[in-house]
């Protein structure tokens, strides 16, 4: 096979972070190629990169053996390199015609809008890919599948050689998969090159022809699909050294604190029931999407479930605003803490003390003798670092400001702690400290929760592990037979199917 | 789906306008005399012609306050020009308040596109600002009706067909071309683009600051436009009342009008079924005999009012969008 697009030593940091680090790819006309691997492992900055979204720090890319600078995604459509994103970019208010048609039309800024022959090409296009979508309707209100379809229309239209789709069916149901396949088969025949970024290895071997694993950044291997096994695809994705950590002992577990039962959130999850015991470590793993975060928030009572129940302490619980969960005991350290953990311009007393207004401003009024105090004591239990705890917590580092979100919940004194992926993004230093503060904690007889998509941390910490796939859970694992691979195995789903 | 709203929205305007006329008709007999119709006409070209302006800004996810200000820049410049230097002929006032009002409105797009502010604070500033220079400008002195040439005050008076006068027929003619651009040129097209996502109109290779400029000094000139309209429709220009307020008449009518404050949405014939009520409502109020004091107020409400139902709108066109994404 010659290669039409050739990577050579591609590395990108972001703000000094390597993500992807000296990878050399060859993707050649005529092939579906898949880029796989786990979240963060590189495959879409990859795509991304070719896509002309992100420039490389360092490496080079030819086009058909010459060299090219992609430098922007309206230089690589003119290349011919055209990114399908999993939920597509459009113009809501215009019509599908106009979206196929904006930024390819030629002429000057007063040449006329040519709606007739517009609507007929538009037309022409949906008829050459079989699907029935009106031209003349607005894009707003089309189904995911539908917007995929007019970006693959565009991309016909643009003539693109290389077409990227980045997870294209994680919203699709079966059918939409199907015709989506058949079209993408089609695509190839013609001699395009189609990259597809998936989870799901079942439609990987479906529809591709040679496979690329991802992980930490570097490409591991690039081989004929047929070449691996599942679980050899598996073990190349996550087949890092496994690092170490204590796993905390002698710590009495306890009674059911957390008790889920059939919880239900329609398009999100469905039938989740696990317990979580007072001392007990529980992780919940799965791939990013599975529902993991949509379960938690809903026993937090951010976005309360359809159906099912939640008891804590054997009691029936309702929960339907994080204030009943708080005043119920448990916690919710969130995992996107620059969205939805911190007041990024307040201070760090004022961060940590915000989930005990009672304690802080008895009748009202902060008395800032008692925040500063209470502040100050979680500053020094949990070694945030700062200069001072009137500083705003937006100049902390990334692990520190998540102690201090951590110690704002433990001002609540919670007896049951769910933390959403807590280490991520924190150095590697910081997370073992925040290992055995959570050890800490369910020695203290807490019962926790704990969401990580890192396969080590969970086997190192955890009791039991739950996995999530697609909404609903697919595994419980007692630590004496959790493993790297058997965690994988439930969290990456078995097909399409399975999401409808 | 929403083509059928926008319709009905359209409709839903051409029958508050009816009911209007009908309402107030019975109540007070009196409106429905060619004379309120000619008062009618002639509140509306001065709206129009700046709701053209305005309605572009707002497609394109801005918004221009300081119409209002412009329209009394570009009245006083034209007047004093009439007082001042009668020798000249009367088109040089009616160019040079264009030519003030595109100005005004290109400095806004330039503060608005140089430092990525957003329009609506930086028009706040202009629109007290440019009052200022008004009051500068003019040394506080109105522009007397006898300064006001002849010719121009008559083509709010004399009519070439059906006895239309020349500036309701000149607004009109406005209209018409602002739809013909908007709908059948790119670049009318890319506004609706950059309004309905701004983040992605760059990646379809749209040149959002050109065209971002373009919209506010186009609303700038056609507000220097209504600046020459007041003088051929009132006679005078005052300092501290010429244009005065105009920004709030002129966004509601366009969002009575059916453009989206969120940008991308909107047509120009809503917006011209719009501003014929709103010039309904203004006309009407003081013939039933309301203070000027509610008059306001129900401005205010029809905003409000107008807001809710676009809000509404979207939202359900969001949830219609979700709830086929959720079921997959």
């Amino acid at each position: 096979m010659t290669a039409l697009v050739s990577a050579r030593g591609v590395s990108k940091s972001f703000a000094g972070v390597e993500v992807l680090r000296d990878v050399d790819l060859d993707l050649a006309a005529g092939e579906v190629h898949a880029l796989l691997g786990e979240n963060g492992a590189g495959k879409s900055t990859f795509a991304r990169i070719v896509a002309g979204v992100h420039r490389p720090t360092s490496g080079t890319i030819a086009l058909g053996g010459a060299p090219v600078d992609i430098a922007s995604p309206v230089i690589a459509q003119s290349l011919g390199i055209t990114l399908i994103h999993q939920e597509p970019i459009s113009f809501p208010d215009l019509s599908v015609a106009e979206n196929l048609v904006l930024g390819r039309s030629a002429g000057g800024p007063l040449a006329r809008v040519p709606w007739a022959a517009m609507t007929r090409d538009a037309r022409r296009l949906m008829d050459v890919l079989g699907v029935r979508i009106d031209v003349t309707r607005p894009m707003r209100g089309l189904s995911i599948a539908d917007q995929q379809m007019v970006e693959i229309a565009r991309a016909l239209a643009s003539d693109a050689r290389l077409i990227i789709m980045d997870e294209p069916t994680a919203s699709l149901t079966p059918n939409e998969v199907a015709t989506l396949f058949t079209i993408a088969r089609r695509l190839r025949d013609e001699g395009r090159a189609i990259v597809f970024i998936s989870h799901r290895l079942e439609e990987v071997r479906d529809l591709c022809d040679r496979v690329t694993i991802f992980r930490d950044g570097a490409r591991v291997e690039t081989a004929a699909i047929g070449a691996l096994s599942d679980a050899e695809i598996i073990r190349r994705m996550i087949g890092r050294p496994h690092q170490d950590y204590m796993h905390k002992t002698g710590v009495a577990i306890g009674g059911v604190a957390l008790k889920i039962t059939g919880l239900t959130r329609r398009g999100a999850f469905a039938d989740i029931s696990f317990d979580v015991r007072h001392g007990e470590i529980v992780g919940m793993g799965g791939l990013v999407g599975a529902g993991r975060t949509d379960v938690a928030r809903a026993i937090f009572g951010v976005e309360p479930a359809d159906s099912g129940t939640i008891e804590i302490d054997g009691k029936p619980a309702t929960i339907r605003e994080p204030s009943d969960a708080i005043a119920l005991g448990l916690a919710f350290v969130p995992e996107d803490r620059a969205v939805a953990g911190i007041f990024r311009s307040l201070s760090v007393e004022a961060n940590i003390t915000a989930a005990v207004p009672g304690k802080i401003a008895p009748r009202g009024f902060i008395r800032r003798a008692v925040e500063k105090t209470l502040a100050a004591d979680a500053v020094k239990r949990l070694r945030i670092r700062l200069a001072s705890v009137r500083q705003p917590i937006g100049e902390l580092s990334g692990g520190n400001q998540q102690k201090a979100i951590l110690a704002r919940w433990l001002m609540t004194d919670p007896s049951v702690l769910i933390l959403d992926e807590p280490t991520r993004g924190i150095d590697i230093g910081v997370k073992a400290e925040f290992y055995d503060m959570i050890g800490d904690l369910a020695a203290q007889g807490r019962a926790i929760l704990l969401i990580s998509s890192e396969l080590p941390e969970l086997l190192a910490l955890c009791d039991r592990v739950l996995v999530m796939s697609e909404g609903r859970l697919t595994a419980d694992i007692p630590r004496s037979e959790a493993t790297q691979e058997r965690i994988m195995s439930a969290a990456v789903p078995a097909s399409a199917g399975a999401a409808a | 789906m929403i083509g059928a709203l926008l319709a009905r929205r359209e409709v839903g305007l051409i029958v508050m306008i009816a009911l209007v006329a009908l309402v107030v008709g019975l109540i007070e007999p009196r409106f429905l005399t060619a004379e309120t119709l000619r008062i009618v006409t002639l509140a509306i070209p001065l709206i129009l012609v700046a709701a053209m302006g305005q309605m572009m800004v707002i497609l394109a996810r801005h918004v221009d306050l300081s119409i209002g200000a412009i329209l009394g820049f570009a009245a006083i410049v034209a007047g004093m020009i009439f007082r001042d230097m009668p020798q000249l002929p009367t088109i040089v006032g009616v160019l040079a308040a264009i030519a003030c009002g595109a100005v005004l409105g290109l400095a806004n797009g330039l503060v608005v596109t140089t430092f990525n502010l957003p329009s609506i604070i930086v028009t706040l500033g202009t629109l007290s600002l440019y009052r200022g220079l008004v009051f500068l400008v003019s040394g506080s002195r109105q522009v007397d009706p006898q300064f006001i040439p002849r010719g121009l005050i008559s083509m709010s008076q004399t009519s070439p067909i059906f006895g239309i006068p020349w500036i309701v027929l000149i607004a009109f003619a406005i209209a018409l071309a602002t739809w013909a651009f908007l709908g059948y040129t790119r670049t009318g097209r890319q506004i609706y683009a950059i309004g309905s996502n701004p983040v992605a109109a760059p990646l379809r290779s749209i040149r959002v600051t050109p065209v971002t400029l373009f919209v506010f000094t186009l609303s700038g000139a056609l507000a220097g436009v209504a600046g020459v309209m007041y003088a051929a429709r009132f006679g005078y220009v005052n300092p501290g009342i010429t244009g005065v307020g105009f920004e709030f008449i002129v966004i509601a009518a366009v969002v009575v009008g059916g453009v989206s404050i969120n940008g991308g949405v909107g047509s120009v014939l809503g917006v011209t079924l719009g501003v014929i009520f709103l010039g309904m409502v203004n006309v009407a109020l003081p013939i039933l005999g309301v203070s000027a004091f509610w008059q306001s107020a129900i401005y205010g409400a029809v905003i409000l009012l107008a807001l809710v139902v676009d809000r509404t709108v979207r939202i359900r066109g969001a949830a219609a969008l979700t709830l086929s994404r959720g079921t997959a």
